[in-house]
């Protein structure tokens, strides 16, 4: 049986950019997919598939078991969509917006208050229910937002890049609500660029990248496709990187990568401690001093740039230029 | 994490579909457009400034010099004029609508409400909707200065209503050309001035301020076919404003301005409602 959220095929191209390149998703009902990938790569575009707001140019989707090219209105009735900018209307107080959004679901005006009145309390907005969302800070802005999604109790969300310009707090806060929702049973798929967030929400990642799925798995999986572990060294002064970069080259398996402006260079190695206590040899015979010296286990962000052979931040810069 | 509960029971109902829901969700969202009209009052509150100072400035600056069917007392002028700026006043409810939509494109609104079980052009309605109402509140606040400076009608109290009617349905025609550019510009600055431009000419070859009898030929062609001037003349022609025999045009809108004036906004109407419409299914930021 196919997950609430299913794809096959996804084609959409925008000119001679292909935005979405043949994408496949299957998400299980009641679990988490993050869509991990760069600006550009084509997430919000499969977000905006799938919520019927985008005909793709070819391929099938299947929310929460109805066909959304054919049956776009009986999807949107099932879902939430929480965008990439908190989509409230800031001349309406808090209260005001999650009504309207009641009433254009086709609640009666009566249920649609009682709703808004239970989510302004549960998304902690009950004291600025009655002022507009101009004045709400972003992360008022987008707890409402995601309020507004969830006024339907959507058996299948969606949520494009939830957490991009919140600071931390605002950030763990919104986690939890999530957390929480999905915990209650909604199927999510999350889109973000931060790897950390979809090692923290998601069941299942696909990475994508210009287009295309470049790999699926969970979180572990991918990690272990990754290889194993790396060293990674902070030395003391930027003239000695050179020096370093050649005795790691000594205990790698592969390339070494440098990041001037940390002077942190890292290696992928196998041999655990035993190897980390030879390269610290290796180092002090030389004369270079360090900084810090740790032996990881491969982080998201390995996995990204083992992928696409670039980093994510990187990447995101190139596209923003 | 582990997959936990079944499903949240979904709590949206099924929805009535048909026109029940096209008016409700018509009239949900022009609700919303008037609580948002309500906290930015400047924005009302200029849209009645500039009429009123080109009522002020027309019938005094040009009054004395502008010739109505050879008449050229400030008085016969600015009982002509006013329908024009009446007419004028409501189409700039173009600009508002264009610029709304925008503004609501921009902020990710319109994808909201495009993810949301609505009737199609419920978005769109609303918001000329709510336009018609401050248009027609801006028009009651020109017509009370109208009659301070000296404007006054010379017919019944149905022909007058008759002809402000027809103006606010040239008013509510002329914001779905500005939903139309509203949703076809990236930001909203941009539908206010595209919104505002192709105004002024349209406008002013018209019969709005000067007769159009005093035109080149090409000119008054134009202007004797414009479907404002449909609508200004009819105005006219119901407030019992042409001056002491006047003689109408041969053209066929200026004998029948009327029908003219019904026939050109039905057909604005439903030309650009079905254009906003499909430009709005397939809307992104």
């Amino acid at each position: 049986m196919p997950g609430a959220i299913y794809a096959e095929g996804l084609v959409k191209t925008f000119g001679e950019v292909r935005a979405l390149d043949g994408v496949d998703l299957d998400v299980p009902e009641g679990t988490v997919l993050g869509l991990l990938g760069p600006n550009g790569a084509g997430k919000t575009t499969a977000v905006r598939v799938l919520t019927t707001l985008l005909r793709p140019d070819s391929g099938t989707a299947v929310v929460a078991g109805i066909d959304v090219l054919k049956h776009p209105n009986e999807v949107r009735r099932a879902i939430g969509l929480s965008g990439q900018f908190a989509a409230v209307d800031e001349y309406l107080t808090g209260r005001e917006n999650l009504r309207m959004v009641g009433r254009l679901y086709q609640m009666t005006g009566k249920a649609a208050k009682a709703r808004a009145d239970e989510l302004l309390e549960r998304f902690n907005l009950a004291d600025a229910a009655d002022r507009t969302a101009k004045t709400y800070s972003g992360g008022m802005r987008r707890r409402l937002d995601l309020a507004a999604a969830l006024v339907v109790r959507p058996p299948v969300m969606f949520m494009d890049e939830p957490t991009t310009g919140l600071d931390p707090r605002n950030r763990q806060q919104l986690w939890d609500v999530i957390q929480e929702l999905v915990a209650g049973g909604t199927t999510l798929l999350l889109t973000t660029q931060y790897l950390e967030e979809a090692d923290h929400l998601a069941h299942d990642i696909c990475v994508v990248d210009q287009g295309k799925v470049i790999a699926r798995g969970t979180s572990d999986q991918l990690k272990a496709q990754t290889g194993g572990e790396r060293v990674e060294v902070v030395v003391h002064e930027r003239e000695h990187m050179n020096g370093a970069r050649a005795v790691l080259a000594g205990f790698g398996k592969g390339e070494t990568t440098v990041e001037q402006h940390t002077r942190k260079l890292t290696v992928p190695v196998s041999g655990g401690a035993k190897l980390l206590a030879e390269v610290i040899r290796e180092l002090d015979s030389r004369g270079i001093d360090i900084d810090d010296i740790a032996l990881r286990r491969p982080t998201l962000d390995d996995v990204f740039i083992s992928l696409t052979g670039h980093a994510a931040a990187l990447n995101d810069e190139e596209v923003q230029k | 994490m582990t997959p936990a509960s079944p499903a949240p029971q979904l709590a949206a109902p099924r929805p009535r579909g048909g026109i029940v829901q096209g008016v409700n969700d018509s009239l949900v969202i022009a609700q919303r457009n008037l609580i948002r009209m309500s906290r930015i009052p400047e924005v009302i509150i200029f849209g009645v400034i500039q009429p009123v100072m080109f009522v002020v400035l027309f019938s005094y600056v040009f009054g004395g010099s502008i010739s109505v069917d050879g008449n050229t007392s400030p008085a016969a002028y600015r009982e002509f004029l006013m329908a024009g700026i009446f007419a004028q006043t409501v189409t700039f409810a173009t600009a508002g609508a264009g610029a709304g939509i925008a503004d609501d494109m921009h902020k990710g609104l319109i994808d909201r409400f495009r993810s949301l079980p609505m009737a199609r052009g419920a978005v769109l309605t609303g918001r000329t909707l709510a336009d018609l109402v401050q248009t027609t509140l801006t028009l009651v606040v020109l017509a009370v200065v109208a009659l301070l400076v000296g404007w006054r009608t010379h017919t019944s109290a149905g022909e007058v209503l008759g002809g402000f009617a027809l103006l606010l349905l040239l008013g509510y025609a002329f914001s779905w050309i500005g939903a139309l550019i509203g949703l076809s510009v990236r930001t909203p600055e941009a539908a206010t001035s595209g919104g505002l431009i192709w105004l002024f000419p349209l406008t002013f070859i018209s019969n709005a301020f000067v007769p159009s009898e005093n035109m080149p030929t090409f000119l008054r062609t134009i202007a004797e076919w414009n479907p404002f001037s449909a609508t200004v003349q009819a105005a006219r022609q119901l407030f019992g404003n042409f001056p002491p025999g006047y003689e109408a045009p041969a053209a066929w809108p200026m004998q029948h301005p009327v029908t003219a004036s019904i026939l050109w906004s039905v057909l604005i109407i439903l030309v650009f409602r079905t254009l906003s419409v499909r430009k709005y299914r397939s809307a992104s930021a």
